[in-house]
Parts: C-alpha cells; structure tokens; sequence
C-alpha cells in the first residue's frame, strides 16, 4: 500500500460520498478518475452505479480538468444530477459554464475538493529522458520513481505544475457538499512571474520565444478540446466555408491558431493547465492565456468563474472600463 | 534476401560509420531535442559529430513525416490571364533514416498496401534508405509481438543494426543495402559466423514468441464486422476521448490525407496534409450532414480501420505496435485493451 495519507483520505471520503448519492438517489453518475494502463496517467471516468465507485482513484497525476465533460455528459443524462469532483480552477470552470449558459446549477451535484496541486508528468519525464519509467509510487510529499536500474525519489513540489505553483483559489468556488477541510485562499508573491519575465523581453526576442514555443505544434487540437472554454460548434480552424485558416504545419498558420485560441480564453481562463498538461510536443501554450489573465485583471479588476453573480468582463459594458488603447492609437 | 556479409562494429565506433554514411547521404538520426521546454527524441539531420544515442523505444514522432510530408506539394500551378501552367514540384535528395527501430521501418510496408498505386509514396520508399535497430529493451506501451512484427524484425528496412556485447551487427536486408555495406566493408570487420548464429537464435526466439501468442488478425477476421461495429464497448471507449489528433498524427500507420490548393498572387500549389478521423470535418458533407458526426462514431472509426476493415482486406493489422498513441494519449485509451475487447 502506498504510503499516502492525504490522498488516501480523499479518495475513502469520495467513495462514501459518491456511494450515499447514488443510495440516495441523488446522481445518476458520478465523474471522476479511474486508474490508468501506464503510470502517470489517468482515466477521466464516469461511474454509473455503485459497483462502479470501486474503479474511482485519486492522485496527483489528475490534471484533466473534468468540467471539459459535464454539458456533453448531462445532455446525454437528463433524468437526475451528474455529480462531478471538482477543485477549485475546475469548480471556477463549471461557473463560467454556467454564467455562458453551458450548464444549469441543478444538473451537477459538485463534490468540492482542495486542490494541493497536480504534478506535470513532463517533468519527472524530463528527469529520465530516453529511460523507461515503469512504476510511479506517490506519497505525501514524495514521489518516488522507478524503472530497469534506476529508482529515485523528488520532492513532489518540485515536479509540481507551474500553474499549481502560482495558485491562490486551489478551494473550490461552489460545491454541494465537500472532501476534507479548505485550505483557504493561497497568498503568492507573484502569480504572473513567468509573464514578468516575457513581458520584459524586446519585440524580436518575444516573437523569438513564441516562435520557438509553437515550432512544434503538430495541430492536434489537444490543448482545444481538454479546454472546457472551448465548446463552439464549429472551431474557426475547422471552418470551411470560409476556411480561415491555412491547413499547412507552418509558423502562419500554427501562430494563428494559438493567438486566437488564447483570445478566446481572455477574461474566461481559469489557468487549470490542462491545454498545457495535454499536449504532447510540450509546448508551454498556457503562458499565451495566462498573458491575457492578466491583462483582464489588471484592467478590470476580474479573475474568472470566482463569483457566479458576476458578470464576465468581456461581454459586459461598464462606464469606467479602461480606454487607454484609445488614447494611446491617438497619440501614434 | 539472405546477407551475404554481415559487419561487426564495436559500440563506440557507431559516429565513424554515421561520419562516412554521412558522406554519401542526407543522414537523419533520432536526436535528443530541447527545442521545446522539455527535452524529448526527434528526427533531426546528422552533423558529423552529433551524439547517437541509443534510448529505449521510438521518438516522438514517427518517420511518417519523411513518407506523407506534412504538407506534401502534388504540383505547383500559375494562372495568369488566359493560361494556366502545371509544375512538377522539385526532386527531393535521397535520405538515409538511421537507427529506426523495427516497428516504424514495418509501418513502411504496411502503409505500401494501401498506397501501392501511389506514385508520390512509391518515390519516398525510393528515396529513403531505412537503416534499422533493433530493440533490446521494450517500453511498457510497447506490443510489437502482437501486432505481427518483432523487436529485431527487419521488414522495410535497407539494414539491420543489432546490439550484441556492446558490437552491432549490421546485416543488409534489401539489395541496396547490401550495396551500401559492400563500400564499407573495408573499413569494418566482417561478422564471424558465431555472431551470425547468436543473432539468429535471438531473433528465432522472438519469432516462438509472437507464435505462441494466438493469431489476433484470424480471430478478428472470423469475427462478424456488424457484430463488432454495434458493440456497446465504443461509447465506454468514447466517453473520456477529448477527440483531439495526437493518436493519429503520432501513428507511423494513420495515413489518410485531405487535399487543397494553396494560392496567392496567381501562383499555387496543391498540397496534400496530414487529416484525422478523429475530427468532425474528416467527414463532414458538402450539405452540412456529417455521417460521423458524434465521438463514439469517430473513436469506432479509427480502431475498426486499424483492428477489423485493414485486417479483412490486407490480412494485418494497420498497427505496429510502437505504443505512441497509448504513451501520448491525454486520458490512456489504451489500443490494446481496445483490441482484447474485440476479441
């Protein structure tokens, strides 16, 4: 048995939990993780009744952001509640689901969890390139990994995502009942040191480093469709009638899609880095709408799907909203 | 073929045959890449000097790239005011893969079933020289035995490169190959006929392997296609599939292809591009009606081409087994398991 207490307590009290609703008749399935063929990986998974809780897990290597599935899920189960576990970027995501009218309050029965922060599997991979990882053990604050002559332990927080290292809200927003105790809101030094340090960059060597981060991209849509943001019938890359974009891997047209992609997050993104964990190029692609988080608090004071009431920042028109690019057009 | 002579090259003295292969050819290797924020395997050009490293299983990407170009030009066009003129596009150099491990050299060959009528294919299998390497160790997403190849398996390669007590032994496969060993063959020693035999027995052992494991293409071809299609396995499969391409572009055997013309100021190109059955628009109609219009169709789709429609018509899988799209994919649907239920 894996020595890990912490996540071991939640993975019980989610099982119990997850048990009464279905007793109760509450859920007509339960979102959550099962365990996967290789290590460190995971299984985003529906249970449907309760034989089916046995199959929940609960690790660190949970960095799917499990909002991505609830309006497809609930549409298909319209009898009862679905319910969902849910920490706080991917709580934040089932608000903003909801203020954008993906998802109705009542269909989800939302069992809240405290984040501690999910592990970049690219991280610990890094550690061993060319090397096999075959077994991944994980305890509270120690992960230790083996494969043929090698074992080694890392601190956990060393291989932590960057998105995690810089959260403050890892409680969720809203919940129906919840998994353990909050932990309160994180106090960061500087959420946006990693933008600081582009943001300082000259013109060329910015251009340089985007180029160099998208140069692998083999549009996939990865980062697209594990993005709960991104639900459009039809995404403007796969438009035809007009196509708007060129279908060539080439720096236009691969430029293109992430600088759109990354627009159509602002003001939205909750930085939960599943676009990031997902994509297998490793292309660091979360830094693009962290960009645009920050440029949306720092001009209208909002941080996405903290507050169901409030309205989102780019579709809502308010009298003292910043006009500064206005101003400075005019002085060019 | 059988080799006619086989060469023994000590483990450290591999950059001197790459130097010398690199004379003659384009030579790419797979190379530990840190163009990105992580470091990872690739397909790069050989400079004289570069590191070959051996790592365990496949890079990254597969050599697809090197067959189906990503865009690859069919022809080139100008339209100008009441002519339009047709271009051939240009010659490639001929290319040398280096160190390409058994499973991706046989994706070559599988994908010439298809693609035998296809000119522009046939002229990459012309133009790239496959020098093979087989594995010693496997990756744990790895199952070439079951998808009908092995790890010291040889098909489509030009040459075999096999580690053993720290010498490869490099056998020609193909008659260029055989070529190409005859203008190296004074510069290394030949292998001894107790090499051959270690090699050999090695490779017969593999062979007891994948024949011990029942023949997983029968039993599928004995299986009623209707009865597999209506199966309630594909919406469990589905469920967690976020339908993005890493599977299929990553796959040395998903091969299918869109096609457009790009145009500006009167010149064009068509090109032919990688397109992924897991997308809406892979068969989305003129009219808007999309026959494969929600997940589980897709997901069904890609394995039933891969695991049920090949196998019927070409009597293998459309799979080698490299384990990239198990290794990659965001939610580990796994082929294998995928495969063991339709069984």
């Amino acid at each position: 048995m894996e020595n890990n207490s912490l996540n071991n307590n939640i993975l019980s009290e989610l099982k119990a939990k997850v048990l009464k609703l279905f007793q109760d008749g509450i859920i007509s399935g339960f979102l959550g993780f099962a365990s996967a063929s290789l290590p460190m990986s995971i299984r985003p998974f529906l249970a449907k009744n309760e034989k089916d809780i046995d199959k929940l897990v609960w690790n660190s290597f949970c960095t799917i952001n499990l909002a991505n599935y609830l309006p497809e899920i609930i549409k298909q189960n319209k009898d009862k509640k679905i319910g969902a576990i849910a920490t706080g970027c991917w709580s934040r995501n089932i608000v903003v689901q909801i203020q954008e009218g993906q998802l109705k309050r009542d269909d989800v029965y939302i069992l809240g969890v405290s984040s501690r922060g999910m592990i970049n599997s690219k991280n610990i991979s890094d550690r061993f390139p060319g090397k096999e990882i075959l077994h991944v053990k994980e305890e509270d604050h120690i992960v230790t990994i083996e494969g043929r002559g090698f074992s080694e332990q890392i601190k956990r927080w060393d291989v932590t995502r960057d998105n995690c290292k810089t959260c403050a809200h890892p409680d969720p927003v809203i919940y129906d009942d919840l998994i353990g105790n909050l932990a309160g809101k994180r106090s960061i030094n500087n959420k946006y040191s990693q933008i600081d340090v582009i943001e300082e960059m000259e013109p060329d060597k910015k251009w340089e480093w985007f180029l160099k981060e998208i140069d692998k991209c083999i549009r996939c849509y990865a980062c697209r469709n594990a993005c709960p943001l991104c639900y459009c019938n039809t995404c403007f890359v796969d438009d035809s009638k007009p196509q708007w974009l060129g279908k060539s891997i080439k720096h236009t047209e691969t430029a293109i899609f992430h600088i759109l992609r990354a627009y159509h997050c602002a003001g939205r993104c909750t930085d939960c880095g599943a676009c990031e964990s997902v994509c297998p190029m490793g292309i660091k692609m979360r830094l693009f709408t962290k960009k645009l988080e920050k440029d949306v608090f720092n001009l209208f004071g909002v941080e996405a799907g903290l507050d169901i009431n409030e309205p989102l920042p780019l579709t809502t028109y308010k009298i003292d909203d910043p006009e500064d690019f206005i101003l400075k057009l005019e002085k060019e | 073929m059988t080799l006619s002579k086989a060469l023994k090259i000590a483990e450290n003295e591999i950059k001197n045959l790459l130097n010398i292969l690199n004379d003659s050819f384009q030579v790419f290797i797979p190379k530990l890449k840190e163009k990105t924020s992580y470091k990872f395997y690739e397909w790069d050009i050989y400079n004289n000097g570069d590191e070959f490293n051996i790592f365990i299983g496949v890079p990254k990407s597969s050599i697809k790239s090197f067959f189906f170009p990503q865009p690859e030009t069919l022809f080139k066009f100008s339209i100008q005011k009441d002519t339009t003129a047709l271009k051939e596009p240009e010659e490639e150099n001929k290319r040398m893969l280096f160190g390409v491990r058994p499973c991706d050299a046989r994706s070559i060959i599988l994908n010439k079933l298809p693609y035998s009528e296809d000119s522009y294919y046939i002229k990459k299998t012309e133009q790239n020289i496959i020098i093979g390497l087989s594995c010693n160790e496997r990756r744990n997403s790895c199952f070439c035995l079951w998808a009908g190849g092995s790890p010291m398996g040889t098909e489509g390669t030009d040459i075999s490169l096999t580690l053993i007590d720290a010498s490869f032994i490099v056998e020609a496969i193909t008659e260029r190959g055989g070529k190409i060993i005859e203008t190296l063959g004074d510069k290394f020693p030949v292998a001894s006929t107790s090499d051959i035999e270690k090699l050999n027995a090695l490779r017969a052992s593999y062979e007891k392997q994948r024949q011990s494991i029942p023949d997983p293409v029968k039993k599928i071809q004995d299986k009623n296609l209707l009865e597999l299609y209506d199966k309630p396995l594909w919406n469990d499969v589905s469920l967690s599939c976020i339908n993005c391409g890493i599977c299929t572009f990553l796959c040395p055997t998903c091969y299918c292809f869109d096609i457009q013309d790009e145009t500006s100021k009167g010149q064009g190109k068509r090109i032919r591009f990688w397109d992924s059955c897991m997308f809406p628009l892979f068969t989305q109609h003129a009219t808007g009606h999309n026959p494969r219009g929600a997940k589980h169709q897709r997901v069904r789709n890609r394995f039933m081409h891969k695991l049920k429609y090949f196998p019927d018509r070409y009597n293998v899988f459309s799979c080698v087994g490299c384990g990239r799209c198990i290794k990659e994919c965001p939610v580990n649907i796994d082929i294998r398991e995928v495969l063991r239920d339709m069984l």
